[in-house]
């Protein structure tokens, strides 16, 4: 049976989305005297997911920021897309795009689940991939800006997966994010209106999105 | 009218309530009778080509918000939830065996009806399709403080019962006026009433479609009033809201 029941060009998510918070080792460390904190009290001990619902899929070349958002956290991601046998069947690249926020305190859908806010690449077979092996390159009008290391993740994969199911099944279809980087500021790489910005990585093709403020396309039409 | 999803003599099909009794609306068999117990109900939603965004409300009940000891929130605290969370009428919903908290919230369901982006409150119930009843467990174990209500208190395969109908907007005169009762075993425990929502749903959604777009099918859980207490495998859960239907759920062990 295949996974892609409905052909779409380019490819689309089918499935829920879910997201990764806090599964680098650079951020955790730098939260880690914090965890014990209000409002937080103790460290996560199952992995902190959150969702990105089917408005934020954005395949296309262009994230228009709109409602007064004027500046995006980048988030450069692997994305496991599943197969019937619960086992991952192929690979995307994203842009986990996301409002800049700085309490992982309540869910984040305001930040997280706007339009257009998941830049979706093109889907590579699971299978062959060395995701501890992977790197991924981050971009900003040419420069690099960030290198997204996954053999720095806290949970590697195969553990991520098995923390993941011991509470939900990850269905058919279904798309989970291992997680973004930070930077060692602790902040993310951003990008503002008219910023191209490119994520690369060996063996995938490049995703490419350029931010577009709604208020130069406003009046166009 | 009162619509449902229901399997039976090995297939998929839409109903609708009729004289207490399903009445089935599409080939081969439409035109059928079916009596209530001799069905399969599903979730009353039609399937998506895309996943169904579905948002959940925390803390919208001023009594519930006092019940776990929280100020009432100045926006409403909204998380989201994925489709596999979902499981019909008189299903069973799985209680891990080391938990001690498992409780029930009985909400009130929206389902979006036409695409909805930057909808006023003045305009919001020309969105809507339709209400039914949910049954939003929660496992008070694994709450952490990290993007709380986390997945994995909210996000639990088959601890989202919701049904048994989809009601026509049309047929809910006044939505935020509706009483809710859940009954566990038969015995009263959670009463309220949609009139005391914190945010209303014109509110919600105006407030949502503020900055992401809803589709049709999309499901808005409105979020519970007090009254939730720790159910136990073998307990029959009620939850009921005025003129939606009663969505009956049983707890096993897992």
């Amino acid at each position: 049976m295949t996974l892609i029941r409905t052909p779409q060009t380019p490819w689309q998510p089918q499935g829920t989305v879910y997201g990764t918070l806090l599964n680098f080792r650079r951020e955790w460390d730098l939260w880690a005297p914090r965890m014990t904190q209000d409002p937080y009290k103790a460290a996560p001990q199952a992995p902190v997911l959150y969702v990105k619902s089917a408005n934020t899929f954005n395949p296309s070349g262009e994230l228009v920021l709109q409602d007064g958002i004027t500046e995006v956290d980048i988030g450069a991601t692997l994305g496991l897309v599943m197969g019937e046998d619960e086992q991952p069947e192929f690979a995307v690249l994203l842009n986990d795009w996301a409002v800049p926020h700085a309490s992982y305190y309540r869910p984040p859908v305001k930040f997280r689940c706007r339009d257009g806010y998941l830049g979706v690449g093109s889907l590579r077979p699971w299978a062959g991939l060395d995701v501890a092996g992977l790197q991924l390159q981050v971009s900003c009008n040419g420069a690099v800006v960030q290198t997204v290391d996954f053999s720095q993740l806290k949970r590697p994969l195969a553990q991520l997966l098995a923390d993941v199911r011991a509470f939900m099944s990850l269905q058919a279809g279904d798309l989970l994010m291992v997680g973004t980087d930070c930077l060692d500021s602790g902040e993310r790489p951003r990008a503002r209106a008219d910023d191209t910005v490119h994520i690369e990585a060996a063996g995938f093709a490049p995703l490419k999105q350029t931010v577009i403020s709604a208020l130069n396309t406003e009046g166009t039409a | 009218m009162k619509h449902a999803r229901i399997a039976w003599a090995g297939a998929l099909h839409d109903a609708v309530e009729c004289e207490g009794q399903l009445l089935l609306t599409r080939s081969p068999h439409a035109g059928r009778l079916l009596s209530f117990d001799e069905v399969v109900w599903l979730p009353p939603l039609a399937p998506m080509r895309q996943a169904r965004t579905v948002i959940a409300l925390g803390l919208n009940y001023a009594d519930h918000a006092k019940e776990l000891a929280f100020k009432a929130p100045e926006e409403p605290l909204a998380f989201m939830k994925g489709e596999a969370a979902f499981i019909g009428h008189r299903a069973l919903t799985r209680r891990p065996a080391e938990v001690k908290n498992m409780h029930y919230e009985c909400e009130l369901a929206v389902v979006i009806g036409r695409i909805a982006r930057h909808v006023k409150k003045a305009d919001a119930y020309d969105f809507i399709a339709g209400y039914s009843v949910a049954n939003d467990y929660a496992i008070r174990d694994y709450l952490e403080n990290w993007y709380r209500p986390n997945l994995r208190v909210k996000n639990r395969d088959t601890c989202t019962p919701i049904g048994p109908w989809l009601v026509d907007a049309a047929d809910v005169s006044d939505p935020m006026a509706l009483a809710l009762q859940t009954t566990v075993n038969g015995q009263v425990t959670q009463s309220g009433n949609t009139r005391d929502m914190i945010f209303d749903v014109p509110t919600l959604i105006e407030y949502f479609s503020s900055f992401m777009t809803l589709q049709p099918g999309d499901v808005i859980l409105t979020g519970t009033p007090d009254g939730v207490v720790d159910c136990q495998p073998g307990d029959v859960v009620v939850t009921e809201i005025e003129g939606l239907g009663a969505l009956a759920n049983t707890i096993v062990s897992a």
